[in-house]
This record gives structure tokens, C-alpha cells and sequence, in this order.
């Protein structure tokens, strides 16, 4: 099995990694980890004209954590995620879900960017940077621009980069005191894609309501899915089981989960009222042990 | 600059190669077709099955969804780098033979490169790690039993000083 013909280009500066976007548009395609790219070419589900790849520029591949905000470049490896002593501590929810992406040798060449870039709607890492609020920086031709993660993500994978724009560096604001968080998902084996993953980021008002509450799923919509109505109900309440009950069966009607070979469209539902309740449980939990 | 095929230049198990590659093979078809290191399986061709695991560098990675002309300039392990074959089997190996950690082979490469990078980076791991670090590898015959076993004796005989 191999790709079907491609022309190759090696840039060492992210000037040039634009030039040739710019040059070649739709037939390009980014490579950089290419732990998803590589089987979509394998397949020749994709059938890119040229590869361009990013693994020569230097300088891309830093988790920065100097300032208040986690700064990751485009080609800092999934395996970093890990391996940081910051992020544990301050970005938890990256650490709780970095070990349910692929496996370790996935994860030593997969990129943190090169997942939201793809945005596969089964793949954690776009949940978890829209339930961090992570804002994303794009280069083109025409300058620099900002993005929300929760803007990003247009369709199943699909996003708001253009054909000549390279997403530079994600960036992960800090945690408000009294947060938890909490990654949970069910998938066939360790390791596959998920059926259903859900993010939950809790904060704690100092009488221990719910001051604010994000509920992001991946698996049950072509992008990722944020259960407003549901995180609605939460805010300003006491987080109480039977209160986490009913936020789950209303992100489980409010979500559109396709069916597949894998999972019904009913069982995805049924995942998501299980998990929302455990992930909110956690949450909480862990926000009290910060509080 | 494009091209469609490129000359590279890396290090296999210590041996330095220059070929000149079509930028579409593998590093795995690389290693088997050009090298003749037919050692590294290729089994599931999409990442999955992990039959395909080499080293590069100090990660383990999925040969078949790299290619070659990724590796230039860098040092790849395959299982053929393990040990030579005049010499005594490493010490993964001559576990995975005493503790039936394989029975038809195809799987025992990749297995033995993850487990290679797991006891290189720690001593001493415990049960659920080996699962963990063997988790993206697939056996069809054996079951994992004889591999977990068969990794934890290689943790004490391996003298990794």
C-alpha cells in the first residue's frame, strides 16, 4: 500500500512553509505529525498534489508556559503533553486526556496542532482547546490572525484556515481558582477513537455553587459539542447528583450524534448521559480539593 | 524545492546508508525493499496494528505512516539492531523466547521496540505501564500474558547502566 504520487517539499522557515500554501492552495496539505494524514494517504482517501512538510522549521516545537498562558507550537508533539511538569498542574485537563490519544508511539509524532487542525469530530484535542477556550494563531500571506477554538471548528474536519494559512500556535489561558476538570470517553479498544468523549470544566463560586461550567463532547456532532442549555441549568446552582442527572439527560436530547458500524445514534446518547455524570462528579470533586 | 524523489542520507542500526527514495515510500517499505531489513512487519498499513514500530531517535514510532525521507538524517533501531546474529540475543529477546511472549512472530518486532523504549526510559515498571506502553501493539495468537511476563523479566536481567 503506498500514496498515491505526491510532490514533497522540505521548507526550513515558516515563511516559506506560506510561500509554497500560497502557491499551490487546495492540492497542498500541511504534514506534520501525520498520524492521521498518513493513514488518509496510505488509503488514498487523500490525494494531496503536494506535502509540505513542517518538520524541518525550526523553533515550532516549544510548549511555553512562562507567562499565564500555555503557548504550544505547531509542532509540539501530543508525547510532550506528558511529559511537562506544568502541565499537570495547570492545564490539567490536556494531562487527563493526552493518554487517551492513539498510544505512546502515535503520540510521539503526533502534533497538539496538527489534531486541531485536522479536527477529526472524534479526536480529544479539539474538545479539550474549546473547553479551555484556547485561541488559536494562524499565519498567511496576509498577516497574522486570531481565532477561538470554539470559532474553529466549522465541519466535520473542517476548519476556519484557509488554504494558505498554517496554524502557528495554540494557546491555553490559565484556569480560574476553584476549577476542576474531568476527561471522560468510551472507545471499542484503549486507544481507538472514542464513541463518545466528553470534557468537563467546572469552577466553584466560594459557597461552593457552580460558578461557571463547560461541557464539550466529541463524537455526537460533526464538530465539537458544547452543551450550553445543559452547562445553563448547572450555573449558579448546588452541584448535586440529581442536579448532574438532569444537566446529562439534556446535553444527551441536545446533541446530534450520527449512527455508525460502531455505535447507534441511541447508544452514543445513552454514553453521554453516563459520562456527562461522571466527568461533572470529577469535576467538582477536583475543584473542591483546589478551592 | 519539490521533488518526487530525493536522496537521503540516515543511520540504520548503526550503519550509515545514501539512497535515493521516491518521497512516497514508507520508511517501512524503505527499510524492507531498499535495505533488505525485512525484520520490521508491515501488517495493517494505517498505524493501527503497531507491527511496524522502529526507533527513531529515542521514540518509538509507526514506520508505516512515516516516510523515508522524514527519517533523512536522523538514526532508526530496528529489531535487526537488537542484537547480532552471531552474538547472543538482547535480553527482550531472550525473554519474550523464555517466557512464550510470542508464538507465530509477525507481531514480536513492534512488541520488542515498545517495550524497548518503555525499559530504556524507566526501571522497574509496573504491570499496568508494561499494558499501557504495549497497548498500541496487536498480537492475534499469543495474548498479552507471556508478553507482560516476558517484559518484566527483561526489566531485571537487562543491565541498562
Amino acid at each position: 500500500m503506498k500514496p498515491a504520487p505526491f510532490e514533497y517539499a522540505a521548507p526550513e522557515s515558516v515563511e516559506e512553509v506560506l510561500e509554497l500554501l500560497g502557491e499551490h492552495g487546495e492540492e497542498a496539505k500541511v504534514l506534520a505529525g501525520g498520524q492521521s494524514l498518513g493513514p488518509l494517504l496510505n488509503m488514498r482517501l487523500a490525494t494531496p498534489g503536494v506535502l509540505v512538510d513542517i518538520n524541518r522549521v525550526e523553533g515550532l516545537s516549544y510548549l511555553r508556559s512562562g507567562d499565564d498562558v500555555l503557548a504550544v507550537g505547531a509542532l509540539a508533539r501530543q508525547r510532550s503533553i506528558e511529559r511537562s511538569i506544568s502541565i499537570p498542574r495547570r492545564w490539567p485537563l490536556l494531562h487527563q486526556a493526552a493518554p487517551y490519544i492513539g498510544h505512546v508511539a502515535i503520540r510521539n509524532r503526533g502534533t497538539i496542532c496538527g489534531s486541531l487542525a485536522h479536527a477529526d469530530p472524534a479526536a480529544e484535542l479539539p474538545a479539550v482547546a474549546v473547553a479551555l477556550g484556547a485561541r488559536l494563531r494562524i499565519r498567511g500571506a496576509r498577516g497574522e490572525r486570531e481565532v477561538e477554538a470554539g470559532d474553529f471548528f466549522v465541519n466535520y474536519m473542517t476548519t476556519d484556515l484557509a488554504p494558505d494559512e498554517l496554524l502557528l500556535e495554540a494557546r491555553f489561558p490559565p484556569l480560574p481558582p476553584r476549577t476542576g476538570t474531568s476527561w471522560k470517553e468510551v472507545a471499542r479498544r484503549h486507544g481507538d477513537f472514542a464513541l463518545v468523549g466528553v470534557a468537563a470544566v467546572v469552577t466553584l463560586a466560594r459557597d461552593g455553587r457552580c460558578e461557571r461550567v463547560r461541557l464539550v463532547y466529541t463524537g455526537v456532532a460533526p464538530t465539537p459539542f458544547e452543551a450550553g442549555d445543559a452547562e445553563e441549568m448547572l450555573s449558579g446552582e448546588s452541584p448535586t447528583q440529581e442536579l448532574f442527572g438532569e444537566a446529562a439527560e439534556r446535553a444527551a436530547r441536545d446533541c446530534e450524534p450520527g449512527s455508525d458500524v460502531h455505535a447507534s445514534a441511541a447508544y452514543r446518547r445513552h454514553l453521554v448521559r453516563v459520562l456527562t455524570k461522571r466527568a461533572l462528579g470529577e469535576a467538582v470533586r477536583r475543584a473542591r480539593e483546589e478551592g | 524545492m519539490m521533488e518526487r524523489r530525493r536522496t537521503i542520507r540516515l543511520t540504520v542500526n548503526g550503519t550509515r546508508y545514501e539512497r535515493e527514495v521516491e518521497v512516497r515510500k514508507t520508511l517501512a517499505d524503505f527499510l524492507r525493499y531498499d535495505l533488505g531489513l525485512k525484520g520490521t512487519h508491515v501488517g495493517c498499513e494505517h498505524g493501527v496494528c503497531g507491527a511496524c514500530t522502529v526507533m527513531l531517535g529515542d521514540a518509538s514510532v509507526r514506520s508505516c505512516i512515516l516516510y523515508a525521507v522524514q527519517a533523512d538524517g536522523q538514526e532508526v533501531l530496528t529489531v535487526e539492531g537488537l542484537s547480532s546474529p552471531e552474538g547472543p540475543l538482547h535480553p527482550l529477546q531472550q525473554a519474550f523466547h523464555e517466557h512464550h511472549g510470542l508464538q507465530c512472530g509477525f507481531c514480536t518486532p513492534g512488541f520488542l521496540m515498545s517495550a524497548l523504549e518503555l525499559l530504556a526510559e524507566k526501571q522497574n515498571p509496573g504491570e499496568e505501564e508494561i499494558r499501557e506502553a504495549l497497548s498500541g501493539n496487536l498480537c492475534r495468537c499469543t495474548g498479552y500474558e507471556g508478553i507482560v511476563e516476558a517484559v518484566r523479566a527483561a526489566d531485571r536481567t537487562w543491565d541498562r547502566g
